[in-house]
């Protein structure tokens, strides 16, 4: 049978151009091209990894973000509330100094009106007494102008003293 | 597992091989007349048509690349074929056009010997061209060492120039574009990819496959292309290259060396002592000699496997293709290519992936041995 008897020849070219293929593709082909899709999964899953450490990266970012915005709000909050509690208080101070003040101002006035009216009245008293005595003395002289005027009232004075 | 492996790959083999097989039984010889110039040729020059002698030329190997056949002026039918380079080895070197044979009706006289060629091979003859025939009709004349450039060898520097051509471009495109593949690259990785990860790493071993991707790589691809050009029905494919059973011989010693060469201690341990420590000495004594040739035989036999399965299954593929198409010639109508056009259809899509297939057996199959030759412990 033809068909299953190896040719010697086609054998030996076969070795030939096998070998030949084998030594020229794995040195020139395979090499380079096992090598390129090594390195690439090397990268892919370096990529990878990266992109998973960048991603938490980023969430713990974020947690830190959000810490720092609410510690910021708070902060916020709080500066907000000393401004509005400063305010209060100064309007409150300023308030009390103000009424005191006033007082102050007030009471003064009122002691100079009180000494102004004393001093007033003292010498309203003054000039009425003087008034009276200018009085007294012209009804007197007119009164005294005769004896027996003089005389009554003497009696009279008298009997006043008596009746005490 | 790998036993589960190999045992589907096998069966599988078996099936297709199964399949194929029906296809050896050649059809029969119907004496009827040829149909090769139907519409030229004339009442007393039509010859008969064989089938099992058109598909046997087709199968086997030739010395010129037979194109197609010609009717001339005479009425004679002349073959249109490329002449191929002739190169023999008998005390010397004798190279010559194989044109000069005229497809076997000339005697070729080389550096004072002559040559004739008959039936696809090359005899020593006299200068008249004698062939002493025995019994059985074939020449007894001496046969000079044969290195031709024939059919299959140049259609094997074919596909070698394309795999060459084809990997070293996509070595090259990895140089300017070291991200995702594009192109050929894009297409042939994933089969670099394929036969590292699924058939290298899973039976050899991800310390020891590095080493033997050249080859398994190589041998995926030189059996896959040669199969897939043997498909081609015209110039330059159509040499039934991985279906020649050189060719299956040459690449499973491949195997063989590179198994037995690499095999380490439990391999041999294997092979000289199965029984190892579960047997003393003296029963072991008896059990060896029915054993011991077992296991040695068992070397040869794996590798007699690989270089019938892929010879007979690219081999059947292409019997089964032209026996279908012989049909039309047999029955010497073309009525009959309706059946038999849509039915070598089919087998030619089903050889497109026993062509894939087959290689993939191959490799694997390798791998598995190379795998139990290097395993640390079993």
């Amino acid at each position: 049978m033809d068909i299953v008897t190896p040719g010697i020849g086609l054998m030996f070219w076969t070795t030939l151009v096998f070998l030949f293929l084998m030594f020229i593709l794995a040195k020139y082909a395979w090499k380079p091209i096992l090598n390129a899709v090594k390195d690439r999964e090397a990268s892919i899953n370096d990529a990878l990894e990266s992109a998973e450490k960048a991603k938490a990266e980023m969430a713990a970012m974020s947690a830190d973000n959000e810490a720092l915005l609410r510690e910021a709000k708070a902060e916020r909050d709080a500066l907000m509330k000393e401004a509005r509690d400063i305010r209060e208080k100064m309007i409150a101070d300023s308030k009390g100094v103000a009424k005191e003040e006033a007082d102050k101002i007030i009471s003064a006035a009122r002691e100079t009106i009180e000494n102004e009216k004393a001093a007033a009245i003292a010498d309203m008293k003054n000039t009425v007494s003087e008034f009276a005595i200018d009085i007294a003395e012209k009804i007197m002289r007119s009164e005294l102008s005769s004896d027996s005027k003089q005389k009554e009232l003497a009696n009279q004075l008298v009997e006043d003293i008596k009746l005490n | 597992m790998e036993i589960k492996r190999v045992f589907s790959t096998v069966l599988t083999t078996f099936f297709i091989t199964a399949a194929s097989s029906f296809a050896f039984a050649s059809p029969e010889v119907h004496e009827e007349e040829n149909n090769h110039s139907h519409e030229v040729s004339t009442t007393e020059e039509k010859e008969e048509f064989n089938p099992n002698e058109m598909i046997m030329h087709h199968v086997m190997d030739a010395h010129e690349w037979h194109l197609w056949d010609v009717t001339g002026d005479d009425g004679e039918v002349h073959p249109t074929s490329i002449p191929l380079p002739i190169i023999l080895w008998d005390n010397g070197l004798h190279v010559f056009s194989s044109s000069k044979f005229e497809h076997g009706t000339a005697v070729v006289e080389s550096n004072g010997n002559y040559y004739k060629i008959h039936h696809e091979k090359i005899y020593k003859t006299d200068a008249e061209g004698t062939l002493t025939m025995d019994a059985e009709h074939h020449p007894t004349n001496e046969k000079p060492l044969d290195f031709s450039i024939t059919k299959n060898v140049f259609s094997m520097f074919l596909s070698a120039a394309l795999l060459l051509f084809l990997f070293l471009s996509v070595a090259a495109s990895y140089k300017k574009n070291p991200k995702a593949p594009k192109g050929l690259a894009g297409f042939l990785e994933p089969l670099v990819v394929f036969v590292r990860d699924d058939i290298a790493i899973p039976n050899i071993g991800e310390k020891k496959y590095r080493k033997f991707m050249g080859f398994l790589l190589t041998v995926f691809f030189f059996i896959w292309i040669n199969n897939l050009l043997g498909l081609i029905p015209v110039f330059p494919g159509g040499a039934n290259l991985t279906g020649n059973i050189a060719v299956t011989v040459v690449l499973s010693l491949f195997t063989m060396f590179i198994v037995n060469l690499s095999g380490n201690r439990n391999y041999w341990g294997h092979i000289f002592d199965p029984m190892g420590n579960s047997m003393p000495w003296a029963g072991k004594g008896v059990l060896y000699v029915i054993l011991l040739p077992i296991e040695v035989a068992g070397i040869f036999i794996k590798i007699a496997a690989l270089i019938i399965r892929l010879f007979a299954n690219i081999t059947a593929g292409h019997i089964i293709v032209l026996s279908l198409i012989s049909i039309i010639f047999v029955k010497e109508s073309i009525g009959w290519s309706a059946i038999s056009v849509p039915m070598t259809l089919f087998i030619s899509m089903l050889e497109l992936l026993v062509a894939a297939l087959q290689a993939y057996i191959f490799t694997m199959l390798s791998a598995v041995f190379i795998g139990q030759a290097t395993a640390e412990h079993h």
